[in-house]
């Protein structure tokens, strides 16, 4: 059969095109070079002032470093800072700097440099989570190695927070022209990029850590799954970043050219109820509702069985983290008796996505089960439904991912489109911003049990974070926490 | 002739001036706001307004017009929303690779239909002339997007013989170049070659009953020769009508074949900017890509007065 398939295929190709058969597809340079395949392309390399996942995972930690980064486990680790100490009123941080940092214009890199960094976020982004620096009072440059930052009040999720983008270094002489020409610390710099296809990342020769062990990362991006998928079969690429299919995987477990690499994420795929409005402002219905889905089934139906089931917002990886997906089991009577004499046709607003609209189909038919007739609307993502769901409040469900870490913070946000107030979540989440990190854990960890207890949304299932890659490959970051694709971790097996 | 052509570059120009204002009024009408989409899902509602302001999208829609087409007569398609980059030169940029694109599906479809299609009617009562006729008909009624995923498997994926997508600009490497626009190119000109097939039959065929033809062989030329010099250009003018269509849908038909290839041209560009409501993008690219269909309607009216010496009188 084999044999025959060739057959055909040579004639095919040597009647329409003339090309010469036998040469062999594959990534055109040597053993130092990696090939990564992702899904979101940046519109551009400067995060400062445009939004989106796809620029900070691509740069950040790569080309961007902060004083510290999240290690695998969800840990703050020291990186551009050796060390810091944190004040008894915990208002203020001192850093200890590593020497002998130069930025890749050659620029070194000081106290001076973070002090520009950290001011420059109130006074020049424009990008909303911004606001999580306003919070910084000021900052002293005690000595060329020692930075000292002096909170308003304070604050975990700050320190937190300077592991994202919000926390890149940058040098006063490098950020003329972001866009286009980024410039910081890290082990990689911008070699090139075609946009609408890659970006192609070259060791940085004066980077003053341990050295990356490819020394040419070609980002790819392609939008298809199936296209991805075919790249990495076809060997095109050497690493898909994160799987947006899961029932593509079969083909890689079964072949031992690949390795499948599966953690979690900080990614809680949520069914969003509209807690502002009727009927869903009862408690009792969104109690109701959460006891007729089972989880378990429409992970299984929706996504293979691969993610996790956590009952409440909050990752594995966060230190607060605990199983709650069991207070609420799977119990259509009680659903049904909770429902009792209620009449109830709700809205599902859903952005047009894969995952949503396969969660959306199981959640539909299982709550028409319990006599729940819901009516899903696709909408066009992000635009439509940013809109009309997210600004407007307009919508009974939803589904979505709720992408970004630690955002459990959002419960303390009547206005967000939760439409959720519960002033002790809100007092909770300003008692661990400025408690000890034992405080923080146990204030955090009330915050994660009420908002369960309020069924202040559903949380079906958390997405796992799923890599193949070419056996060679190893020393990927399993589970992903951060907001950069870590290549300097990865190393040749 | 002057006049004539004088009179099509008229209605060209006309039409181009109404698509602009379709186009922009569409945009408009879009739902979903592009500096909420810029801004993300945190965006304080003064940051919307200023960045709404930024962009030009809260003034009246005349002026945005007016200001737009302004600018697109001097060679200056605006400033992107989401890149914050000028359109102009990454609009050139991605128009290369689509024409690269079509130019070479437009290629393999004629390679296959002139000698497909007129086997198919000059043996069109006989098995192997019923028989391409037959195969074109399959191919007619498969979508580019379908060949395309069919020949990834075959080339790409099971015999790891051509990359599966991607884009090696040809000034790089013009082997890679090659290459990686074999598939595509298949793929977009295989399902136009097999309907462009029938019309070249059922012309030549038309064109074999002729009494001009018969004349020519009772002067004693054989049946190949009567064929070439007489009837292949009177079979042509049908031929560019559809030629024509054919090169507006590829052009159509590229943007689904390039997301299927990953190639950088405009269509995955417009699929991009519409996702991102990326409006003064997909506005610059649906002008290029409507101004594309009319300059190529354009050529076409103006060859047909080349090729058939009695449209030229009137």
């Amino acid at each position: 059969m084999k044999a025959r398939l060739h057959a055909v295929a040579v004639a095919l190709l040597l009647v329409v095109s003339g090309c010469s058969a036998g040469s062999t597809a594959s990534v055109s340079a040597g053993p130092d070079t990696l090939s990564v395949g992702f899904t979101a392309e940046p519109a551009n390399f400067d995060f400062t002032r445009t939004d989106g996942a796809a620029i900070p995972q691509a740069l950040l930690y790569n080309v961007y470093e902060g004083l510290v980064k999240l290690d695998a486990d969800g840990h703050v680790v020291p990186l551009l800072a050796k060390s810091w100490t944190i004040s008894p009123d915990r208002r203020t941080y001192d850093f200890q700097l590593q020497s002998n940092v130069r930025f890749s214009n050659g620029a070194p890199f000081t106290a001076e440099d973070v002090k520009f960094s950290l001011m420059r976020v109130k006074t020049n982004w424009t990008i909303s989570i911004k606001a999580a620096m306003d919070v910084v009072d000021h900052v002293d440059v005690v000595a060329p190695d020692h930075a000292r930052v002096v909170l308003s009040k304070p604050s975990n999720g700050w320190l937190f927070s300077l592991t994202s983008r919000l926390g890149a270094m940058f040098s006063p002489t490098g950020v003329a022209d972001l866009a286009n020409k980024p410039i910081g610390t890290g082990p990689y710099e911008v070699a090139s990029r075609r946009r609408g296809d890659s970006i192609v990342l070259k060791a940085n020769p004066a980077y003053w850590g341990r050295k990356p062990a490819y020394t040419t990362v070609v980002l790819k991006y392609i939008k298809d799954p199936t296209a991805l998928n075919n790249a990495l079969l076809s060997n095109g690429i050497d690493v898909i970043s994160a799987i947006t299919a899961p029932d593509s995987l079969p083909q890689f477990q079964g072949d031992d050219r690949f390795t499948v690499v599966q953690g979690t994420s900080n990614s809680e795929v949520t069914l969003a109820m509209n807690n502002a409005r009727p009927p869903l402002n009862d408690v009792r219905v969104r109690q109701a509702l959460t006891y007729a889905i089972d989880r378990k089934a429409l992970l299984d139906t929706a996504w293979a069985g691969r993610g996790t089931l956590i009952g409440s917002m909050v990752p594995p990886t966060d230190p607060w983290y605990e199983d709650l997906s069991q207070v609420y089991p799977f119990d259509p009577a009680k659903a049904r008796q909770l429902l009792a004499g209620m009449n109830l046709n709700l809205r599902m607003r859903i952005p047009n996505l894969p995952y949503a609209i396969a969660a959306a189909q199981v959640v539909q038919s299982q709550l028409a089960d319990v006599g729940v007739r819901t009516t899903i609307e696709p909408l066009d993502f992000p635009a439509v439904w940013l809109k009309q769901v997210f600004t407007d409040h307009d919508y009974d469900l939803s589904i979505i991912q709720h992408v970004e870490a630690r955002d459990i913070t959002t419960f303390g946000k009547p206005k967000y489109y939760w439409g959720y107030d519960s002033k002790r979540v809100q007092q909770l989440l300003a008692d661990a911003d400025s408690g000890t990190p034992e405080q923080q854990v146990a204030a955090m960890k009330q915050v994660a049990r009420q908002i369960n207890a309020d069924a202040a949304a559903d949380w079906l299932f958390l997405f796992p974070n799923v890599i193949v890659a070419k056996a060679k490959v190893g020393g990927f970051v399993q589970n992903q926490v951060s907001e950069s694709f870590d290549l300097t971790g990865l190393a040749l097996r | 002739m002057t006049v004539k052509v004088l009179r099509r570059l008229a209605i060209l120009l006309v039409s181009v001036l109404v698509a602009s204002i379709v186009v922009f009024l569409f945009m408009a009408v879009l739902p979903g706001d592009p500096a909420q989409v810029a801004l993300g899902v945190n965006a304080t509602p003064e940051l919307l307004a200023k960045t709404r302001a930024e962009f030009g999208v809260d003034r009246p829609l005349l002026t945005q017009y007016l200001d737009w087409i302004g600018g697109v007569l001097r060679g200056d398609f605006g400033r992107s929303y989401v890149t914050r980059e000028t359109i102009g030169p990454q609009l050139l940029d991605r128009l290369g690779v689509t024409l690269w694109l079509v130019g070479a599906g437009m290629l393999v479809a004629l390679v296959i239909a002139i000698p497909a299609g007129t086997f198919a009617a000059v043996r069109h009562r006989k098995p192997s002339g019923a028989g391409v006729s037959g195969l074109s008909q399959i191919g007619v009624a498969i979508p580019a997007f379908l060949a395309g995923i069919i020949l990834v498997q075959i080339f790409a994926v099971q015999l790891r013989w051509l990359p599966s997508g991607g884009w090696t600009p040809p000034e790089q490497d013009f082997g890679e170049f090659a290459r990686g626009l074999v598939l595509p190119a298949l793929s977009l000109g295989l399902v136009q070659g097999a309907v462009l097939t029938r019309y070249v039959r059922s012309a030549v065929l038309d064109t074999l009953g002729q009494d001009y033809l018969r004349t020519a062989r009772s002067k004693g030329l054989r049946p190949g020769q009567a064929l070439v010099r007489h009837g292949l250009r009177n079979a042509s003018v049908p031929v560019v009508t559809v030629l024509g269509l054919q090169l507006a849908t590829l052009l159509i038909g590229a943007v689904v074949v390039e997301r299927v290839f990953v190639l950088p041209g405009l269509g995955s560009m417009l699929l991009d900017a519409v996702s991102a409501r990326d409006l003064l993008t997909v506005q610059g690219i649906v002008l290029v890509l409507v101004v594309g269909v009319l300059l190529v309607n354009f050529v076409v009216d103006v060859l047909y007065t080349v090729l058939d010496p009695r449209l030229r009188g009137s």
